[in-house]
């Protein structure tokens, strides 16, 4: 008894020393933790963010914009004027019986003419509008707000939004505009079709974060 | 070129051009098809309208190689069709025709218009016809003629 009594007394001063290096290093462990974590956070949203930038620069585009307006017409063209020839949106985005956009628009673009053209050429619905009344694009945080909201944007979902970019005919047709009639080409998005769904695959994947409205 | 089989007033005809040829040209050059005018050659005016598919199409920027199946109707064959006559017969009714050059084009917008609106706004009709100009500014008559050729159609 007496020698288990002074084994423990020569003990005593060892706990103190364990405990403080059990709680340093259970500290420093969290710390890391800790750290290890917020900043992978930090950084998924950051380069989603970044992503939606660069998605956010070819919805703009003349060649996106155009057809994605708050009014009663389409525009045309890098200046994004109104369409020529009283073109109007009708009811279904696809012009008015005697001015449909098909009236002009074929399947594919016709180079000798100058038309451009595509599968289904169309407005974009009002609820997907990318500018305002006056023609200015809106800004990055509403614009990602309409095409995130599932009420506005045809119920697509991170996944389907990319499926949308990557395949949809008429998002595809941006890269391939063909020629004005003056027979250059027509400007291309800022950026290439495959950075642009890499883009988008990495907005969606860190889980299609927008910029805060101001 | 390149040989097409088009399908023109409910005839093939078969014609050997270039691909890239406006279907307007086929028509007047090839087929001796003159109904159907060149006013603009950019579609800005609509003389040259006819109707592919059913769908109004301007016929100077559409070149033959899209066509593909599609029936095209031009106004040579525009009165066999019971609004085509119906509308016809409001112009003369209404003596919309002044130089006449834009006409063809007018009559195709119009028949088209009405086929999707039986009884067109005064709004339907500037909506549909805007596109289709007219020099020496009939306008009013074209609205009156499309008007009552509804009316006859009821």
């Amino acid at each position: 008894m007496l020698s288990n009594c002074r084994s423990f007394i020569r003990t005593l001063p060892i706990i103190p020393v364990a405990a403080v290096i059990w709680i340093a290093l259970t500290a420093s462990a969290a710390i890391e933790v800790r750290e290890s974590r917020k900043p992978n956070a930090d950084t998924n949203l950051d380069n989603g963010l970044a992503a939606w930038q660069k998605v956010y620069s070819v919805l703009t585009s003349p060649r996106c914009i155009n057809c994605h307006t708050a009014t009663n017409y389409p525009q045309q063209a890098d200046d994004r004027h109104r369409h020529f020839a009283n073109v109007i949106r009708g009811p279904e985005g696809k012009g008015v019986p005697g001015l449909n956009c098909i009236s002009c628009h074929q399947s594919a673009n016709a180079d000798s003419t100058g038309v451009p053209g595509g599968n289904n050429w169309h407005l974009a619905p009002l609820s997907m509008r990318w500018q305002d009344a006056n023609d200015r694009p809106l800004s990055s945080a509403v614009v990602c707000r309409a095409v995130t909201n599932r009420s506005k944007n045809n119920n697509l979902g991170g996944p389907a939004l990319l499926k949308h970019h990557e395949e949809e005919p008429l998002v595809l047709w941006a890269w391939n505009p063909g020629r004005r009639p003056d027979g250059s080409m027509r400007t291309l998005p800022p950026l290439s079709h495959a950075e642009f769904v890499a883009a988008t695959r990495t907005w969606v994947e860190a889980g299609t974060p927008c910029p805060p409205a101001k | 070129m390149e040989t097409y089989q088009l399908n023109v007033n409910g005839q093939r005809k078969q014609v050997k051009v270039d691909p890239s040829t406006p279907l307007l040209w086929v028509l007047r050059e090839e087929l001796k098809m003159t109904g159907t005018k060149y006013g603009c050659g950019i579609s800005a005016c609509g003389a040259c309208t006819v109707h592919v598919d059913g769908i109004a199409t301007r016929s100077c920027v559409v070149p033959v190689s899209l066509i593909g199946d599609r029936p095209i109707v031009t106004i040579e064959a525009i009165a066999a069709d019971p609004v085509g006559r119906a509308v016809q017969d409001a112009w003369v009714d209404k003596d919309v025709v002044q130089c006449g050059y834009c006409q063809s084009g007018q009559i195709m917008s119009a028949v088209a218009l009405l086929k999707a609106t039986p009884r067109p706004t005064d709004t339907n009709i500037e909506e549909s016809m805007g596109g289709n100009l007219c020099r020496c500014a009939t306008y009013v008559r074209i609205r009156e003629a499309i008007k009552s050729a509804s009316q006859q159609l009821k």
